[in-house]
């Protein structure tokens, strides 16, 4: 009998190594967790997409604000633009477009077809303040408060379910 | 023979296929800075292809990444510093090399946890054995 049991102690492992990989392969996911939450917004100028007026962090202080990270190249920024719109349109909080390494007039084309709720875009060129957001992919969303602290990011597409779950709690809390 | 010849030639030009393609193009200062750089863009992970490291690595993101390795490097940038810049950025993800904290410990010490756990057995086994 125990010897039975030893036999099919591999086999039990190897299972448990199989359930392991099932379940890693179901939950496991690109997203990472962003070390730059509860730091401030790297300081960054850059200019506007269509007035070229120079903005920097400092032009954001005083209320909280959604950083939106986009390109006309980036076909998931088309898919979460209706949700960028509507939380842009309900007047909660300040959305302010960065357009990462794109082309002006690629930029303002894709705002002419798909609409442009930003408040403000800031044109981001050559990518330098992506880099320093730790931006790995479009669309990426960081929430940040009055202060020019971020408190929160969103990486990829932003969905009712975390506009709902994340987004609006956290502007909650940031109100007065 | 003659396939033999043409087989092997093959492979050492797919071999060096590779290689050339991996070859970015910077006016590094010494030869030293340019090791470093080679180095760095091997244990730096690219976060848009998360299982390739920056030197394979063709996307976009990847090159910008590069870019600022060298103009750090040529800069005179100790690998630590340029690593600390990543690592604030992109967290311990995109260190090819992690360090042990809190959240890696399961990673470094596992393997140490299987080897001693079959040790255990091992030896519980051989006891047997010998009873």
């Amino acid at each position: 009998m125990k010897k039975i049991l030893f036999a099919v102690i591999p086999l039990l492992v190897f299972f448990g190594l199989l359930l392991l990989l099932f379940i890693n392969l179901s939950t496991h996911s690109e997203v990472l967790p962003s070390p730059l939450i509860g730091k401030p917004v790297p300081a960054f100028e850059h200019p506007t997409l269509y007035t070229g007026e120079l903005k920097t962090q400092e032009d954001f202080l005083g209320q909280p604000w959604l950083l939106n990270v986009f390109g006309s190249w980036c076909p998931s920024c088309q898919v979460e633009h209706p949700l960028v719109t509507a939380l842009a349109n309900s007047g909660q909080i300040k959305v302010v477009g960065l357009n990462w390494k794109d082309e002006p007039q690629d930029a303002k084309a894709w705002l002419q077809r798909w609409g442009d709720p930003y408040h403000e875009i800031l044109v981001d060129y050559e990518g330098d303040t992506a880099i320093n957001l730790g931006v790995y992919g479009a669309p990426e969303t960081f929430l940040i408060d009055a202060n020019g602290v971020i408190v929160h990011k969103i990486s990829g597409v932003l969905t009712p379910e975390n506009i709902q779950e994340q987004i609006i709690p956290k502007i909650k809390e940031m109100q007065p | 023979m003659r396939p033999l010849i043409l087989s092997l030639s093959l492979l050492l030009a797919l071999l060096f296929a590779g290689q050339a393609a991996a070859i970015d193009v910077y006016e590094f200062q010494n030869p030293e800075q340019e090791a470093l750089y080679q180095q760095l863009t091997k244990e730096l992970r690219c976060l848009v292809c998360q299982n390739q490291n920056l030197a394979d690595s063709d996307a976009g993101l990847a090159k910008d990444l590069k870019d600022q390795v060298a103009e750090f490097v040529i800069a005179g940038q100790d690998a630590e510093t340029i690593k600390q810049y990543m690592v604030e950025r992109y967290g311990d993800f995109v260190d090819y090399d992690p360090p042990m904290n809190a959240s890696t410990l399961f990673l470094w010490f596992s393997p140490l946890v299987v080897f001693i756990l079959g040790a255990v057995i091992l030896i519980y086994n051989i006891r047997k054995r010998h009873d």
